[in-house]
Parts: C-alpha cells; structure tokens; sequence
C-alpha cells in the first residue's frame, strides 16, 4: 500500500562525482541551486542545462535510469509550471473566452519548468553518488566549527543517518499494520477529509510504540557495541578534503563568480 | 581453563506495569560459572528473566545484590565497562532494532568505529568478519534488503569485528523460520569450534539446545537445571513444567518408558531413537509387516468425507509493482480449493509466496489475474465489504497493530464499523475471551500494559468478533514459547470442532502442521507445488527436502525404520501415532497377539 520511492537513491559507482568529498558537493549543489535562482536569459539556461548534463554524465549514472526516478515528479513540476501561464500578464497569444494566453506567460512557465527540474536533478546528483553515511559525514564535519555556540554535530549527524536507515523499516511497518486494520474492516480510501485522516489513527498509534520500541532496542544495541557518542570515534571511510576537492571548490566558486559579476556589470 | 562468565548469586528486579505497580523480581539469586570456549544455551520461557540476564551479563544492567565478573572484570567498574562489552558482544531478539547503518558494512564497522581503531585495521576487520559468517557479497546492501537470517548474521558480524571472547545470543533465533535458524547456529557453530569464542545462546527452541556443551534452565528467575543436554532432557516433567518442551523424538521414548517399556537413557536425536528400538526388537531377525491402523488417521479422514468447498482459487496470478524496475511475480497460476471445515495448512519457504496468497482469501491483495471465490463472493466491488466479514486474516505479530485505550474497544474495533448495536458486540466480545481464555477483568485495561501472549490473544479475538467463516493466520506462534504455542493450537482445534470455523493456517513449524492439519499445501517459488492430505504431504521427503522444506523428527525416525527394513506404517505424524505403532512391534515380537 505503501509504494517504492526511487528518486535520488544512491547507486554504488567509482566517478569522480562518487569520489569526491562530501563537503565539495555539498557546496557545488549549494552554488548550483543558487545559480539556478539567478538565471534569466536563455543562454543562460542553455549553459546550467548543459553543465548538470555534463555532471550526470561524469557520475555515470545511466540517464534512462535517472529519468525514470524523476518522472513521478515531471508531473507536478509541469502542473506547476502550467498554471503559472494562466497568472503572467503580457503580450496576447490567443484567448479562450476570459482565459487570455500571453507569450511571457508561456515563456515564463517553460523557464519555471525547466528551473525546477534543473533543481531535483542537482540535488540528486549528490545523493545518487554520495551514501547517506558519508553525507552525514560530511554534515557533521561542516557543522564542527559551529560546536563552540553549542551544535551538537555529531548527535544531528548521527541521528540524520538512523533516520534515512529506519524509512525503509517504517514503510514497511506502515504497510503491514495498513493491512491487518484493513481486515478488521478499516477503510483508508473513502470518506472526507476529515473522517480519512481519522481512519488514520489505528495506524499511527501502533506505529509510533512500535518506533519507540525499536528505538530503546537500538540504543541497548549500540550500547551493547561501545557508542559512546563522537569522541574519540573513527570512521570505516574518513573523509579527506583533498587537492582535488580544493581544486573543483575553487573552481565552483569562480565558474559562479564569472557568470554573475559579468552579469551584473554590463 | 579461563572463566569467562561468572556470576554469584545475582539479583535484579524492576517495576513492572503488568500487575499494579507490583515489583516482579526478574532474576533472583542466579549462580553460575561459564569457561571460555564452552557453547551454552540457556532455556526459558518468555518471561523467565533470560533477557534480564544478558542484559546483567554486559553490563547494560547492573546487579542490585551479587558480582557479574566477565572475564576477570566486575561489570560494575565503570571504568572497564567498555572493555567488558568489548569481550562480550550482545545480539538481540529483532534484526531491525540492532542495525544502525544504511549499507552491511558501514553496519559492520560500527563497533570498531567506537573502539577508535584505524581506518585502516577497520577495513581488515569488516572483511573478516563479513566472511566469517559468509556475507561478503552483501558487503554494499542496504539491510531493509537482506532476509531476517541475513540480518542476525550481520549483527553477529558486528560483534566479531570487536574481536570479542564471548557472544551472547538473547532470542536471537526466535524471529527466524528455519532455515534463517540454522544459517545463524551454523554460523555460531563454526565461532565456536574454530576461533574459541564462548556462545551463550538463549532461546526457547529444544533442539538448538541439543548440540550444546552445557545446558541452564531458567524459571521465574532462577536458574533450575543445569547439565549436558542429556541429563537436562532426562527432566521431561520437570522442563514441562517450565513451560518448555523437549525434543519430539525424546519425547517419544520418555511415554514408550512410562508405559513400562524398558529405556535406559531417553534419546535426544533421530538416530540414538532407531538403535533404541533395534536393541528393543533385536531379539527376532525377521520383522513381520504391522497393519496397524491408526484410529488418528481414521478421525481425520472424517472430516474429508464431506468435502463442500468454500474458497475457490482459479489460475491466480500475482505481480508486484507491475511496469517498473522492482517487478516481482510473487504468484503463478494458482489453483486451490479449500473445503468447508477443514484445517489447511500452507508451507513453504520464505519467500515462496504464501503470505502473498493468503493476502488474496479477503481481497487485501487484489489478483493480476485469475479469480478468487469465497462462499459464493467475489473479491471485487461491493461483495468485498461482505468477503472481509467472511474472512478473518490474522497477519504475524498482530499484537502490533493494537491501539485502543481499552482492550475490550480494541477488540470491538471492527464491529463498530458494521453498525452493530451495543448488547451485540457485547455478546460476541465474550463469546470470543471465552474461547481464547481472556479473562475478562482484561478488558477494561489498556492493551499495552498486557504480556506478549495476552496481547496475541487480544489481537486474535479482534478478529473472531467478526465470526468469520475463515479464519486465516500467518505463523499465529512465531515467537511464543512451547506452552504458548500449544495453547494457541488448543484454541484453533476447538474453534474448529464446536464453531465449524474452517481453518487456513501458515507455519514453518512441521510439528505443529503435521499434528494439527487436514491437508496441506506446498508452496514453492510462487507456485503451488502439491496439495494433498497430511500423510500424503509428508511421506513426500524427498521433494520437501528440495523445496528446502523439512518433515517432523518423528516422520523421520519412522522412515529410517523403514529403510532399514522395519516394514510399518510409512507416513507417521504424531508422537501418540509413533508410540503405539512401536509398543505394537514390540508386543508383536514378544508373540503378543496382534
């Protein structure tokens, strides 16, 4: 009852991408995104589409494959896209009855599209290429300097990556428990809002024991294998801010200055 | 030799919710000394206090009266407590609680990561151990992908790459069908035989406990027996009376004995039981053939004599997310009929599509092709609301989806939904407690402040209330000890005699199918192998066997009597069955007459 969710799913790989350090990409999906919020122009477009292009070719993740975890979403992105037509004032292109069609609004909707769509294939791009692990690697190490006002990195970190390791879990869970109240005759599918949402509370409550019951099982069991929060702590992968990591940051920042101080000044 | 586990008169109690504020005392003056390198297992009912000790055993509890010493460490010395859980890794009862990352071997590393090992020596030790319990393929899986067995030995993984003295096990087998069990003793096995490492394996399962060094009993907290396997299964009353059971092939021979038939030394596996009953018969060379009918058989076939179907299965198919990239055909041109009446048990497996196909009986599954009819429904459209009263579907572990504030509205839950009036649903709710033996001051408590075995018994009424037709169950005794299993069967077995309910049952227990169905079904790889009687089913061995499925002890022993030219009935199912087809050749021999 539950269904898969395939987008941005890490898939194992050896490319640059998947090399890389986990801080590097996290500040180029940073600047990619900002970029994104800042083109205008159809060039402009052009060069963002080709450079992610370029970038979901180098993590060599087959493009069938990543187009298929986004379709789901091409459908609401194009929703959204589309009834932005309807609220952009401008030259007419044709009219039905009180709806008027203008360029700019086709224009505007096309670029809102292809805006969105840029900004889900970036933020996959980290996270096909970067295991959740490793990610929270690198969050933990990002947020380090801001221990001293009192971040608790290392906690935040490890309590992202159980999360992501108990989704799958919780579904199923989900699933199961959906199942079983459905046979006691539960109904999930009709009714109002209201009595819907309702329906839901046979659900939600043995979901939530059960949760923290996994939950004091999970902490005996890391108990039981010596955690003891991040001191002293070592890493099966550390990860390491390397010349190359420096290098592509760099060059990041720079590609993003170029484009935009030209931008500015003319 | 080192003692690795020592432990002197050890108490420890903790309030419990279960009785008013009443303080249960979970262990009470255990004593008792392990040696290094020794494969324990240590028997106890659920409630017993057996995890309440693993949990004294690293330290995550701490003695109110007595010493824990692992190793030459008292538990107690805060500073060493790392180094106690270092030399005595802990594995759990449920493999999803106890794993903490996203792939097998980040998971791996999590104990060498705490201990501040190297990158490096991490590395080594993740692939050591992931071989050592025969998982370095699955090195880069997510865990929600591995199999129930899979998962305990990457937990067991985790510990070795401790480099630990010891492995305690607490249940950690219980959740497990069996071939995931026998992957995980294989594994524990092979620890302890090639590397030294101590086991302490608790567990309610009596032949896990045969191969042991040494074996405890624990009841109400103490610790009663203690001994090889041998002289503890010689204590057949005394164990019954823990709430366990022993072997079914000792079993056998502790009634042969009670019933004046000399035994020295009650048997504990297939093969001592058939020598036992060849220095019985030994006397006559050649055996006579036994026509002995067995009136057990006969009472089953009554019920087959009238055989009405209620169930109909035509061609079912089932896919699995159909169109995308995780497909999965779970079933395959499925045709069963179920009668009226009748106890069908399901086996096969895991994996094999049963769960997938019971799902079908009341449309929680919707067919990709084939038909399904129950009583004359159909799975479909408005005849779906009426097919679900008909049909009652007790999925594993239904205690988990309890939820109300009071047992008694959790139990009604269903009925409400029908427009039932109050005095009815009142009818019903104790004519469902009587037949599960709730009692019923039960009902006005809050469901989660029951035990385990109450709560599956609520859980299991909230869908008798509904008075179904059929009633369907997946593993209804995974994870109940013997007594709560056998109770639990008792139950099914008079709800089938007096309320004619029809029965369909799935277990990976062979003893329970064997004793307590009709017919039964093999599934294999989403199709229905065969269907035939009991009898039938099981003196199939051989074709069972290739479906990695097993047959009871005692179906076993009967066929090595046969391959060695004992000629008796082939097909024997229940120990009653066994023990008076053996008296039989025994009096046979001593020129009885027949």
């Amino acid at each position: 009852m539950v269904g898969n969710i395939t987008l941005g799913q890490y898939i194992p790989g050896t490319s640059i991408l998947h090399r890389l350090d986990p801080r590097t990409k996290i500040l180029w999906t940073t600047l990619l995104m900002v970029a994104t919020f800042l083109i205008e122009s159809w060039p402009e477009y052009a060069m963002m589409g080709s450079l992610i292009f370029i970038l979901l070719l180098i993590s060599g993740v087959p493009i069938k494959q990543s187009i298929k975890g986004i379709k789901p979403l091409l459908f609401i992105l194009a929703i959204t896209a589309i009834l932005n037509i309807f609220f952009t004032g401008g030259t007419p292109m044709f009219e039905i009855g009180p709806v008027k069609v203008t360029y700019e609004g086709v224009f505007a909707s096309v670029k809102l599209f292809l805006r969105l769509v840029m900004l889900v294939i970036t933020a996959s791009l980290m996270t096909i290429t970067t295991t959740p692990m490793i990610m929270t690697d690198g969050i933990e190490k990002l947020l380090k300097p801001f221990e001293r006002i009192g971040v608790p990195s290392h906690e935040i970190a490890m309590m992202m990556s159980i999360a992501l390791r108990f989704i799958p879990t919780l579904l199923e869970e989900t699933d199961r428990i959906m199942k079983a109240q459905a046979s006691r005759g539960a109904n999930f599918d009709t009714g109002s809002i209201f009595s819907r949402i309702k329906s839901f509370i046979p659900v939600l409550v043995p979901l939530f024991v059960s949760a923290f019951k996994r939950a004091d099982e999970l902490a005996e069991a890391m108990e039981s294998r010596c955690y003891r929060g991040g001191k002293g702590r070592t890493r099966l992968r550390e990860i390491h801010f390397s010349r190359l990591d420096f290098l592509v940051s760099i060059a990041g920042l720079a590609l993003l200055a170029i484009v935009f101080s030209g931008r500015f000044m003319l | 030799m080192n003692k690795m586990i020592k432990t002197d008169d050890v108490y420890y109690e903790y309030i419990t919710h279960i009785e008013d504020d009443l303080v249960v005392q979970a262990v009470k003056g255990v004593s008792m000394s392990i040696e290094q390198g020794q494969f324990v297992v240590i028997l106890g009912r659920n409630g017993s206090g057996k995890s309440t000790l693993a949990r004294l055993l690293n330290g995550l509890l701490t003695p109110r009266k007595g010493t824990v010493i692992i190793d030459g460490i008292d538990t107690r010395n805060d500073e060493l407590i790392w180094e106690v859980r270092k030399n005595l890794g802990l594995v759990l009862q449920n493999p999803d609680n106890q794993i903490v990352a996203t792939t097998v071997e980040e998971d791996v590393a999590f104990g060498p990561e705490n201990l501040g090992i190297p990158p490096l020596q991490i590395r080594n030790k993740v692939d050591e151990s992931l071989k050592m319990v025969g998982m370095e393929a699955y090195s880069d899986y997510s865990p929600h992908m591995l199999s129930g067995g899979q998962k305990q030995r990457i937990a067991i993984a985790g510990i070795l790459a401790m480099e630990p003295k010891c492995i305690v096990l607490d249940e950690a087998t219980s959740m497990l069908d069996p071939h995931g069990r026998k992957e995980v003793m294989d594994v524990l096995k092979k620890l302890n035989r090639e590397k030294g490492i101590t086991i302490v394996l608790i567990t309610h399962h009596m032949d896990e406990a045969v191969e042991a060094d040494q074996v405890m009993v624990m009841e109400a907290g103490r610790l009663t027996l203690k001994g090889t396997p041998e002289q503890i299964f010689e204590n057949v009353e005394e164990i019954r009376r823990a709430g366990l059971d022993v072997p079914q092939i000792t079993s056998l021979a502790y009634n042969l004995k009670k019933s004046g038939i000399k035994i020295d030394k009650l048997p504990l596996n297939v093969q001592d039981m058939k020598n036992i009953i060849k220095g019985l018969l030994s006397r006559k060379t050649s055996i006579e053939p036994l026509h002995l009918s067995s009136t057990y058989q006969e009472e089953k076939n009554i019920t087959q004599g009238e055989s009405e179907p209620i169930i109909k299965v035509r061609d079912l198919s089932h896919v699995y997310l159909p169109g995308s990239t995780f497909e999965q055909r779970a079933l395959n041109d499925i045709n069963l009929t179920v009668n009226k009446g009748e106890i069908l048990g399901i086996i096969g497996h895991t994996g094999s599509g049963k769960s997938t196909l019971i799902q079908h009986f009341n449309g929680i599954l919707k067919a990709t092709s084939g038909t399904i009819e129950v009583d004359g429904l159909k799975a479909e459209g408005k005849q779906l609301k009426e097919l679900r009263q008909k049909v009652g579907l007790i999925f594993q572990y239904p205690e988990h989806q309890l939820f109300e504030e009071t047992v008694y509205k959790d139990i009604i839950f269903g009925l409400t939904r029908q427009g039932m009036s109050e005095e009815e649903m009142k009818a019903r709710v104790f004519h469902a407690i009587e037949i599960l033996g709730i009692s019923p001051e039960l009902l006005e408590k809050s469901p989660f402040e029951l035990s385990g075995g109450q709560k599956r018994r609520v859980a299991i009424a909230g869908v008798l209330v509904m008075e179904p037709k059929v009633l369907v169950l997946d593993e209804p005794t995974a994870g109940l000890d013997p007594q709560g299993s056998s109770e639990v069967f008792k139950i099914l077995s008079n709800l089938n005699k007096q309320d004619k309910t029809t029965i369909i049952i799935i277990s990976h227990n062979m003893e329970e199918i064997a004793a307590f169905c009709d017919r039964v079904a093999v599934m294999h790889k989403g199709s229905l192998a065969f269907c035939d009687t009991t009898a039938n089913v099981f003196s199939r061995y051989e074709e069972l066997k290739n479906y990695s499925l097993d047959i009871p002890k005692i179906t076993e022993l009967f066929m090595e009597l046969n391959n060695s030219g004992y000629q008796t009935q082939k097909t024997v199912l229940t120990i009653e069955e066994a023990q008076k087809l053996i008296t039989g050749m025994i009096y046979k021999e001593a020129g009885g007459v027949d």
